[in-house]
């Protein structure tokens, strides 16, 4: 028997996973962004009122109107313009280490994306603070290709 | 990277959620017994209906179930389902059938799969009896039923399953 049951007083407790293996489709905006991101590239979408959305989308979430197809390189760094910190991170998270959840609007984007910071510190975080992504060597076309953002001033 | 990678269609998005499940005083009574190779389940005082695996509470009357009551490792299939999707979860080989077995003395059927068993000859009312891993194996887990395999008795009629599905 798995010894993590345990048994206390004839009460009997388990772990219980529930998982979903989910795989997404993303469509051809998102396609293109998760195809850039594995080449070590970021890009957005220019809409038709001339603002670039950073992840692309299929459509201008302001006007409902469908974006262009005008892909444009941004990045690669960027400034935080929001933050939460992480003081325990769980299993699953970008870091093992204490870390900043951010939105980080990358160079030449109008828009802000969501990814991890790695700060080290949370005296080290602040809004405005300009990050630079952290790449992975090994890359397959996931937001994940990205380990992290950190400090510019870092090196 | 090269360029002749595909570009990217999809992408992995799991869900994890991480629990600690207690089985409870009535639940934990009946796996404590299927390490023993025994399957107990509870009679409602007042409708009188035996439920396997019992959760200590008749759900229609609302009152709270004591009396244990030894079934049968022997029932009848009253549902089924072939199972023919891969799922990266399931490590039984494709295909087979998942099966609802109404244990003799129980009113409630049981979730189990059935084997030994060619697809198209499972049916409703088909006789089954389950299969236990061997004895110094068995542990307070539902795994110790491997499976349940059809036994050479008559089927019952679908008439008397009518409650039960």
């Amino acid at each position: 028997m798995s010894e993590t049951v345990s048994d206390e007083g004839g009460i009997l407790t388990a772990p219980h996973v529930l998982e979903y293996p989910y795989r997404r489709s993303v469509g051809p905006v998102l396609g293109r962004f998760f195809t850039e991101l594995r080449a070590g590239k970021l890009v957005g979408v220019r809409t038709q009122q001339g603002r670039v959305l950073v992840p692309p989308q299929e459509y201008d979430p302001e006007t409902g109107a469908a974006t262009t197809s005008d892909f444009v390189e941004v990045g690669p760094g960027g400034i935080v313009t929001t933050w939460s910190w992480v003081t325990k991170p769980r299993a699953k998270q970008p870091l093992a280490h204490s870390f900043a959840w951010a939105l980080v609007k990358l160079d030449g984007a109008d828009t802000a994306m969501l990814h991890a910071v790695d700060a080290g510190d949370i005296a080290r975080m602040r809004t405005g603070m300009r990050v630079r992504p952290r790449w992975r060597a090994e890359r397959v076309g996931h937001i994940h290709d990205i380990e992290c953002f950190e400090p510019e001033a870092a090196r | 990277m090269s360029d002749e990678q595909k570009p990217v269609t999809n992408i992995k998005t799991p869900m994890r959620l991480e629990y600690r499940y207690s089985a409870g005083i009535a639940t934990s009574r009946f796996l404590h017994g299927i390490a023993q190779g025994k399957i107990l389940g509870q009679r409602c005082p007042s409708c009188k209906k035996v439920y396997v695996p019992p959760r200590g509470s008749c759900p229609r009357c609302a009152v709270a179930t004591e009396e244990e009551v030894e079934l049968s490792d022997k029932g009848t299939i009253t549902t089924y389902a072939v199972v023919r999707v891969p799922s990266e979860n399931i490590d039984v080989p494709l295909p087979f059938a998942s099966v609802h077995v109404l244990l003799d003395g129980a009113d409630l059927p049981m979730f189990s799969v059935v084997q030994e068993c060619p697809l198209e000859k499972i049916r409703m009312g088909m006789r089954v009896q389950a299969v236990w891993v061997p004895k110094e194996q068995l542990g307070p887990t539902l795994q110790s039923i491997r499976y349940f395999k059809p036994i050479d008795e008559p089927d019952v009629p679908a008439d008397q399953l009518r409650e039960t599905v």
